[in-house]
C-alpha cells in the first residue's frame, strides 16, 4: 500500500486511488488530533525542512504542526534571515540542507516548477506547499476532504470555483483532484482572470454570472484576489469587483437552497467575499484549517514510508 | 478449528472475561483493527446475553500509525473508536492471533495516548506458542498452537470471508 509517486508536487500526477488513499488515511489522523495525545510515533525517525521562499501563515503553521504531531524532527527556513538573501542559488541552499541528513522537504516557492526542479536533482522527498500560480495540492486535498466530509462523496458534487482563477494555485489544485474524482466544476469570476480554453483544457464550465453559478452549486470555494501576483490591471477597482463578484448575504438569501461557502485563505473581506458570510454558519472555512493539519499528516505519513535509495 | 468449536471457544473466553470482572462496571473491552474486532464484536455479543442491563464500554483501535515496521511497508489505517475515557479502568485488549507480540506492543503504545489505564489484560483467540519476539502473554486464550514459522495461522469469519474457521496457510 503506497502512493504512485515519491514527491507530491501536484494533483495533477496522483491517481484517483492515490487521492482516496490520502483522503482515508487523513480521517484516521482526524481522529488522532481528538486524543488526549494528540500524537503518533510514526515519523520519529525522519528530519523534514520547510522552505519557505513565500509568506504563509496558515499552510506553514499546519505543514509544522503536521510534522511535531508525527514526531518527525524539523527546521524552517525562511527567505528573510537566510542565505538566499546573499545570493545562495536554490539548489545550493537545499543541497546544503540535505548534507545534514534531512529526509523530507516541504517548499513553498514564487516560481512556477521550483519544486519539481528540485525533484530532478535531489534525492529527499517534496512535498509542494504551493509554486507560483501552479498548485497547491495539500490545499486541493484539504478542500476535497472538507468537501467530502460534508457531503459523504466528492462524486456528482456540483463545485463553483469563484474569483481569480488565473493566478490560483489552488483553483488549479481543486480542477485537477475535482475532475479526477468526478465532481462536476463551474469556474466564475471576471473574464480578464479566468484563462481562456480552460474549458476545453480541463473539462469545467465557464459562467461569468455570479448569481446563476450561486444557484448551481452545492460548494462554492471562493478564492483570494491575488493583487501580489498581478501586474497589470485586469478589473477596474476593488470596489467594482466586490460589486459584481463578491459573495454577499443578500445574493445568498436569494438562493432558494443553503450552499456551504469555502475560502483557502487569508480572506481579503469585503472584496470577494463579506464577512456576514464569511463567519457565518454556511462557511466550513476554519474546518477547513483544521482539517489541513490531518491531511498534511496523511501525505508526510505515506511519502515518508518510501526509502530514498529505491526510486 | 471448525465454526461450532469457534463458537464453544469465543463462549468460554466471555465467560472468563466476566468471572474476571464481575460486573465489567470499571471494565473497557477494545478490539484491535482490523481483525481483532470480528472477535471483540462476538465477545461483547456473548457478554450482552450474560448481563443485558449492563453498558459495555467496547471501542476500536488501529495500531497503523504505531507499528516498529514503518520503513519496511505501510499499511492502510483503520478507523479507532474508542468515546470514553480510559484512565483508571481496566483495559482487555482483545485480538484474534497472538504471534510475534509486536501488535500488542503497538497496541499499548497507542493506548496510552489515550490515558492511563489501571490495568491492561489480553484476550485472544489463537496463541501461537514458542514464537514470540517480545516479553508479552496472553491472560485469555482461546487455543494455543504449535506452529512452524513457515506456516501461517489464519482465522476466518463468516461477516468477512463467509465462514467461521481457524486454517493453517502455508
Amino acid at each position: 500500500m503506497q502512493l504512485s509517486t515519491r514527491h507530491l508536487l501536484g494533483i495533477k500526477d496522483l491517481t484517483p486511488d492515490d487521492i482516496s488513499l490520502i483522503l482515508s488515511t487523513a480521517e484516521q489522523f482526524k481522529e488522532v488530533l481528538q486524543r488526549p495525545v494528540k500524537k503518533v510515533p510514526s515519523l520519529r525517525d525522519v528530519t523534514i525542512v520547510n522552505l519557505f521562499y513565500e509568506n504563509s501563515t496558515r499552510t506553514r503553521f499546519s505543514f509544522e504542526l503536521a510534522e511535531k504531531r508525527l514526531s518527525a524532527d524539523t527546521i524552517n527556513f525562511a527567505v528573510s534571515g537566510s542565505s538566499a538573501a546573499k545570493g545562495e542559488t536554490l539548489l545550493d541552499t537545499v543541497n546544503n540542507i540535505l548534507s545534514m541528513k534531512v529526509d523530507m522537504v516541504v517548499m513553498r516557492h514564487s516560481a512556477s516548477g521550483a519544486p519539481h526542479f528540485l525533484a530532478r536533482h535531489i534525492p529527499a522527498a517534496i512535498v509542494n506547499a504551493g509554486d507560483g500560480i501552479n498548485e497547491h495540492p495539500t490545499q486541493g486535498l484539504l478542500d476535497a476532504f472538507s468537501m467530502k466530509e460534508k457531503f459523504g462523496k466528492l462524486e456528482g458534487l456540483k463545485v463553483a470555483i469563484i474569483g481569480d482563477i488565473m493566478h490560483s494555485r489552488v483553483a488549479m489544485s481543486n480542477i485537477y483532484l475535482l475532475k479526477k474524482m468526478g465532481a462536476k466544476v463551474t469556474v466564475c469570476g471576471p473574464p480578464t482572470l479566468i484563462p481562456k480554453y480552460l474549458s476545453d483544457a480541463f473539462d469545467v464550465e465557464v459562467n461569468y454570472n455570479l448569481k446563476e453559478t450561486l444557484e448551481w452549486c452545492d460548494v462554492a470555494n471562493v478564492l483570494r484576489i491575488q493583487l501580489e501576483r498581478q501586474n497589470q490591471v485586469l478589473f477596474s477597482s476593488l470596489r467594482e469587483y466586490n460589486l459584481a463578484y463578491g459573495v454577499k448575504r443578500e445574493l445568498l438569501d436569494k438562493i432558494k437552497k443553503e450552499i456551504t461557502i469555502m475560502h483557502p485563505g487569508p480572506i481579503n473581506r469585503g472584496v470577494e467575499l463579506d464577512s456576514d458570510v464569511a463567519d457565518s454558519r454556511q462557511s466550513i472555512i476554519l474546518q477547513q484549517v483544521e482539517n489541513g493539519v490531518a491531511v498534511r499528516m496523511a501525505v508526510l505519513y505515506l511519502l515518508s514510508g518510501r526509502n530514498p535509495s529505491d526510486n | 478449528m471448525t465454526e461450532p468449536q469457534l463458537a464453544i471457544t469465543i463462549k468460554r473466553l466471555a465467560h472468563q472475561l466476566l468471572e474476571n470482572h464481575v460486573d465489567l462496571e470499571n471494565t473497557i473491552l477494545i478490539g484491535l483493527q482490523p481483525r481483532g474486532i470480528f472477535l471483540s464484536d462476538r465477545i461483547v455479543e456473548e457478554v450482552k446475553k450474560e448481563l443485558p442491563a449492563q453498558k459495555i464500554n467496547y471501542g476500536k483501535l488501529d495500531i497503523t500509525f504505531y507499528r516498529d515496521d514503518i520503513r519496511k511497508e505501510l499499511h492502510k489505517a483503520n478507523q479507532t473508536d474508542i468515546p470514553f475515557s480510559i484512565e483508571g479502568k481496566t483495559v482487555i485488549l482483545i485480538d484474534d492471533v497472538l504471534y510475534t507480540g509486536r501488535t500488542i506492543r503497538a497496541a499499548l503504545d497507542a493506548l496510552l495516548d489515550f490515558g492511563r489505564p489501571e490495568k491492561v489484560e489480553l484476550c485472544v483467540l489463537i496463541d501461537r506458542r514458542f514464537s514470540r519476539q517480545l516479553p508479552i502473554q496472553a491472560d485469555y486464550a482461546g487455543k494455543a498452537i504449535d506452529s512452524i514459522i513457515t506456516q501461517k495461522v489464519k482465522v476466518l469469519w463468516s461477516k468477512k470471508d463467509g465462514r467461521d474457521e481457524v486454517i493453517f496457510v502455508e
